[in-house]
């Protein structure tokens, strides 16, 4: 894979004296969608921040596309879009205006049907005359992200992209993220919801305390630390787990009509051809069966329960 | 050089001042027709001239230059404290411009708009007194270069400020009085000669001074010093404005 941003030894301590980052080593692969995951305070938005050049580093190196943020920062922000995890649009500019500012601020040349795809792709071309101010949250998050696109960047990033944004267009705005990777853009994004990350990401990485922990591909990352659950349902109850189940990681559920058991999916040998020969022979009959995932919530929480 | 980058900042500043006009452009004038009116006509009549120009006349180019500075100041910290209290400023430190091209782009636009509006001044001072410019080019160049100059002050101020009371602080206390005490309203010739003296560390009587000659050939100061001390604070203001953007004060974590 090749990469299109390397992240090194990177580190940041804000003048507080707060250690916001440190050795950060990571590269996000060309045309990818990377999801960074970690709690409030972990530092993602530093870290982007520091890519984008709002924020300076204190250590380490980061290029972008083969240039360096610092020295080489027109290469490498033209090539950036950013999406702020803040609305910061207290603005009585129209969006038209704003998105003109956008496109010109990148040092692109005025493009008005470029722009009118974008507003439109947004659903936002009919608000185009509005003044910003005017415009509910979920529109001016959407008028952020028109305006990272105003200057057709090939990397995106996403901070916490639909926070406040409701249910219909969440999925609107993965729709659209996903077009933009079919179009060749690669796109970093952040979330609380990891039911986004599940959706979107090809790669998730895990951000505590400054820490990067695991960097890994979405699926293998659910492979590895998923546990999945077999659910028997008993044809008669149980009031107990017969103690010559015991060995076996078993739980009553269902006031004793199922039985569940919790193994690990990564495992060669999950036990499960064990248990049920083991229940045949005690007699214990069921009626039906089936067999979950964890979802990536669940990892992401064992995940930053383990490291604190 | 990214010249889309420093047309689109012009651009929005200027639109800007569009949107505020009455603010920004109507009430500068309405003002100094008023210390037309007051000083020029009112208590004019009683001065009598001064150096062989008719009071009202004398104090055009005091008058021009309070407004000058005011609003120089005033227009370009605003330009850049408000992106940094909204937080807009994002976009500007993630963009492909230089620090250069940033500050060319707020100050050209706050010092445009000064110098429409000092020409605006002029042309209502037409309305109540007549004047003749001596030194036509000079007076535009020291039009441009105040209206220039303290735009990089004013762009100074609204990068410290981190909140409104230091956005008006320094012109309120500093610069107006600085301003009046300039000379704008007298000849310092007319002062007791301790003053005189004190007041020559008054940089406004420089600016004030020299803008004079430039209307009436009459001067308190040479004219040669007064274009000196402008491109001096002009430097200053320069290098302090490179040395914040190398460092990121207050605009940087
Ligand atoms: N300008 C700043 N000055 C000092 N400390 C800061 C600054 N910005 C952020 N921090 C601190 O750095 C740490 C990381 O903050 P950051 O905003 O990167 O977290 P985050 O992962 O984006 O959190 P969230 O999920 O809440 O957005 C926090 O402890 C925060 O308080
Ligand atoms: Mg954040």
């Amino acid at each position: 894979m090749e990469s299109i941003i390397s992240i090194s030894d990177l580190g940041k301590t804000y003048a507080s004296g707060l250690t916001a980052l440190s050795d950060i080593n990571l590269d996000i692969h060309r045309g990818e969608i990377f999801a960074l995951l970690g709690p409030n305070g972990a530092g993602k938005t530093t870290l982007i921040s520091i890519i984008c050049g709002i924020v300076t580093p204190s250590a380490g190196t980061v290029s972008v596309d083969g240039h360096d943020i610092l020295t080489d920062y027109r290469a490498t922000r033209s090539k950036i879009g950013l999406v702020p995890q803040e609305l910061a649009t207290a603005t009585f500019e129209s969006v038209w205006a704003q998105m003109e500012f956008s496109r010109g601020l990148f040092g692109k040349p005025p493009n008005p049907s470029f722009l009118e795809q974008v507003l439109r792709d947004l659903s936002l071309w009919d608000k185009r005359d509005a003044k910003i101010m005017t415009l509910s949250g979920g529109m001016k998050r959407r008028v952020l992200i028109a305006k990272a696109l105003a200057h057709e960047p090939q990397i995106l990033f996403l901070d916490e992209p639909t926070a406040g944004v409701d249910v219909e267009l969440r999925h609107g705005m993965w729709e659209m993220v996903r077009a933009l990777r079919a179009s060749g853009v690669t796109i970093i994004l952040t979330t609380h919801y990891i039911e986004e990350a599940e959706e979107m990401a090809d790669r998730i990485g895990v951000i505590n305390e400054g820490k990067l922990g695991v960097v890994e591909d979405k699926n293998v990352l659910m492979n590895k630390l998923g546990k999945k659950q077999l659910t028997l349902t008993l044809q008669y109850p149980l009031e107990l787990i017969p103690t010559e189940l015991a060995g076996h990681p078993l739980e009553l559920a269902s006031d004793g009509h199922a039985l569940v058991y919790t193994f690990d999916a990564q495992q060669e040998h999950t036990g499960i051809a064990e248990l049920l020969r083991q229940l045949d022979q005690h007699g214990i009959g069921f009626k039906d069966l089936h067999s979950s995932e964890s979802s990536l919530e669940e990892i992401f929480v064992n995940l930053v329960s383990e490291k604190a | 050089m990214n010249l889309h980058g420093i047309r689109a900042i012009y651009l929005f500043e200027m639109a800007r001042t569009w949107r505020t006009l009455m603010q920004s452009v109507a009430s500068p004038i309405l003002s100094t027709a008023l210390y037309f009116v007051v000083f020029g006509a009112a208590i004019g009549s009683r001065v009598g001239e001064i150096d062989g120009i008719s009071y009202a006349s004398f104090i055009i180019p005091g008058l021009l230059m309070l407004s000058l500075l005011s609003e120089s100041i005033s227009n370009a910290s605003f330009g850049i404290y408000f992106p940094k209290f909204s937080g807009t400023i994002y976009e500007v430190l993630s963009a492909p411009v230089s620090p250069l091209e940033v500050v060319i782009g707020y100050v050209g636009a706050a010092a445009s708009k000064s110098v429409i509006l000092g020409l605006l001044i002029l042309a209502t001072a037409r309305l109540f007194v007549d004047y003749e410019i001596a030194h036509p080019l000079l007076m535009v160049s020291f039009l441009l270069l105040t209206a220039i100059t303290f735009s990089l002050f004013g762009f100074i101020i609204g990068l410290w400020a981190d909140d409104f009371q230091k956005l008006q602080i320094i012109p309120m206390m500093v610069i107006m009085p600085l301003t009046f005490l300039g000379g704008a309203f007298y000849s310092i010739s007319m002062l007791p000669p301790f003053w005189q003296k004190v007041t020559l560390f008054n940089p406004v009587v420089y600016l004030i001074s020299g803008f004079r000659w430039s209307f009436y050939g009459v001067a308190d100061v040479n004219i040669s010093i007064s274009v000196s001390m402008i491109l001096v604070f002009m430097l200053l203001c320069l290098t302090t404005i490179w040395w914040i953007f190398k460092t990121g004060y207050r605009l940087k974590n």
